[in-house]
């Protein structure tokens, strides 16, 4: 046998440390309460109507983050502009951004005193204290993500399996549907799954934002935190964190699975 | 029938203008063929409407994709044109037949049929259900071809098509496609590195260097008659530099090789010229033995600077001390002990000889001498 060397040993003790610390207070929040307080935490209405919010607000957002991201993850991934650098940059600022700058920032270019405050008004469209609010934070926070990942696996794309779908027909959508989608699938499900757990783990610029009404803008995470700052309220901050760990597990698993099990493997998916 | 290519193109490329014309009718492929680089790839890419180039004009028939001064510029989608990609582009995550079907017109089924029938035709039609990274390189080329033509090209371009073969499966598939292109209605434009495909692939060949077209007419024609050094070297010619001497009226014209020794050829000329002769018409005799009486004009002695022999030729490099290469049988090569070192004579005749100025070739490189050994 291979004697391993003193480095090998010290590798293999940092990754279990590493492992055990990031592990540890998932454990913890299940083990603490027990499964009977944990449901019984979760028949208030209050905790229900935090989840239920979560859930809605972050699929539109996602949905949005979506519909608008993709295309315009595709052209920019597939032109060379001036400025194209500076774009790139702009998009990846959310992700940088403290959230409560996000919240303020959100305030001030949406909100009621905001520069485009009274154009929203006018509208007709209401956002502070309001669950739209909310869906506009949550969408702010997680597009980075989701853009960042996408333009890079359109990047990716074999520019040369495009030529081909044109020169057999194809127009600029057929090629992008069953060529350039296909082929950017894992970047992409990797991106929503990261965009889908930063917008359901969003709290601070929904806080400032939004607020926190329960039943219009307190999601799960706003609710956390305001059982938290109850007396008696740590069971049931732990029961909903519970509930949060594993939505966002399963999300990930989910998406992961979708964007080909390859991706959960570790591997790339080209 | 259906109508001509043609195409006038020029636009930059990294290091000088690609400027090139040419045409294809059905019936008669047009070889492109030029060394790497040389802007054969941008020219079908220009053709098929993949890129726009500065100025130029692309029509089928009476039909116009590209007119720079008019402003038309027919997107790549609409001009039914086929083009077979060097490395084949197929879709990696669509099977062999979906990849066929991809081009082919009508609902699915319409597309699903023609797609097996045309796999059917290639004769792979029991890997219709493959993804193309479970096919091997000739596989992988007839998915290629098949999704080219299930698309009922009116035109069809093919890029390298052979290059990404082994040798093996090369000579096959040059067979094949040689068939198949001359079955097709269409105007077929071929692009190669390999004088031996284009001659063998195209009814026609057009020589490209450095984005200019150097020379056209068929193989026999150029081989015969090679415009340019550079031509006669992509050709297969060993090509000598010399000075030649003017001659008088019905005699052969001299040539003072450069590093010593002397050509004749028939064709006249003088000043700076490059003799092309090619390989098999040089034969070797034993240094020291007395001339045979025969019509080789030329002998011009050196040294054997590699042997290389495959199947039953073998290459001989000799150092005269340009470097000349002569192409003779194995044996011949075994009953006279040619190893690297021997003194020999080399002998060819003047009628035999090439005689070309640097002509309206515009490679500036130095014309290579014919390559020899490994």
């Amino acid at each position: 046998m291979r004697r391993s060397s003193p480095f090998a040993w010290i590798a293999l003790l940092a990754a279990l440390a590493g492992l055990a610390f990031l592990l540890v207070p998932v454990v913890a929040v299940f083990a603490d309460t027990g499964p009977g307080r944990l449901l019984d935490a979760l028949g208030e209405p209050a905790a229900r109507e935090a989840l239920w919010l979560s859930l809605r607000t972050t699929t539109i957002a996602i949905l949005v983050v979506i519909v608008v991201g993709t295309p315009a993850a595709y052209l920019i991934a597939g032109r060379e502009f001036r400025g194209r650098a500076l774009v790139l940059t702009a998009i990846e600022l959310p992700l940088v951004m403290p959230p409560a700058v996000a919240g303020i920032a959100l305030l001030a270019a949406f909100g009621p005193r905001g520069i485009l405050g009274d154009a929203i008004e006018g509208a007709g469209v209401e956002l502070v204290f309001q669950t739209a609010g909310v869906v506009v934070a949550l969408v702010f926070v997680s597009a980075p993500f989701f853009l960042r990942s996408a333009i890079s696996s359109f990047e990716a794309v074999d520019p040369r399996l495009l030529a081909a779908a044109r020169t057999l027909g194809a127009g600029p959508f057929r090629a992008f549907a069953t060529v350039a989608l296909p082929s950017a699938r894992g970047g992409l499900a990797s991106g929503l799954a990261l965009a889908w757990g930063r917008a359901l783990g969003e709290f601070g610029a929904t806080l400032l934002f939004a607020g926190s009404l329960q039943g219009v803008t307190r999601t799960a995470p706003l609710a956390i935190f305001a059982d938290f700052s109850e007396p008696d309220g740590f069971v049931s901050a732990l029961a909903l964190s519970a509930v949060l760990i594993l939505v966002s597990a399963a999300l990930l698993l989910a998406v992961k699975l979708l964007g080909g099990e390859r991706d959960l493997a570790g591997g790339g998916s080209r | 029938m259906t109508a001509a290519l043609e195409a006038r193109v020029s636009t930059p490329l990294r290091d000088f203008e690609l400027a090139a014309e040419l045409a294809a009718r059905p019936g008669r492929p047009l070889a492109l063929v030029g060394p790497s680089g040389a802007g054969k790839t941008t020219l079908l890419g220009a053709i098929a409407g993949l890129l726009s180039p500065d100025r130029g004009r692309v029509a089928l028939g009476g039909e116009t994709w590209l007119d720079t001064e008019r402003g038309i510029d027919v997107p790549a989608e609409r001009r039914g044109c086929g083009l077979l990609f060097q490395d084949y582009a197929l879709f990696p995550r669509m099977s062999a037949w979906r990849n066929v079907a991809y081009g082919a017109a009508g609902g699915r089924r319409a597309r699903r049929g023609a797609a097996l029938a045309m796999l059917e035709r290639f004769g792979i039609a029991h890997l219709a259900e493959a993804r193309p990274g479970a096919l091997s390189g000739g596989e992988r080329q007839r998915v290629a071809l098949a999704r080219a033509l299930a698309a009922r090209p009116r035109a069809l371009l093919l890029d390298e098509p052979l290059a990404a073969l082994d040798t093996a499966t090369r000579r096959a598939a040059l067979g094949e496609l040689h068939r198949l292109l001359a079955e097709l209605d269409a105007p077929v434009v071929l692009v190669t590195h390999s004088f031996d495909e284009a001659a063998l692939l195209g009814g026609e060949l057009a020589v490209i260097d450095r984005g200019a077209i150097v020379q056209r007419g068929d193989a026999a024609e150029i081989s015969a008659r090679p415009v340019s050094p550079f031509v006669a070297d992509f050709a297969g010619a060993v090509v000598l530099r010399g000075e030649a001497e003017p001659a008088p009226p019905g005699e052969p014209t001299t040539v003072r090789l450069r590093g010593g020794g002397r050509a004749r050829s028939v064709d006249a000329a003088a000043g700076p010229v490059a003799v092309c002769v090619f390989p098999w018409d040089v034969s070797i005799e034993p240094a020291g033995a007395p001339p045979p009486f025969d019509s080789m004009l030329n002998r011009v002695g050196g040294r054997v600077i590699s042997v290389t022999t495959v199947g039953n030729r073998a290459r001989v490099g000799i150092a005269v001390p340009q470097t000349l290469s002569a192409e003779i049988t194995a044996e011949s090569a075994r009953r006279l002990g040619l190893r690297p070192g021997l003194a020999v004579t080399a002998a060819w005749k003047a009628s035999a000889t090439r005689l070309v100025g640097e002509g309206p070739g515009r490679s500036n490189r130095e014309a290579a001498p014919a390559s020899i050994g490994p």
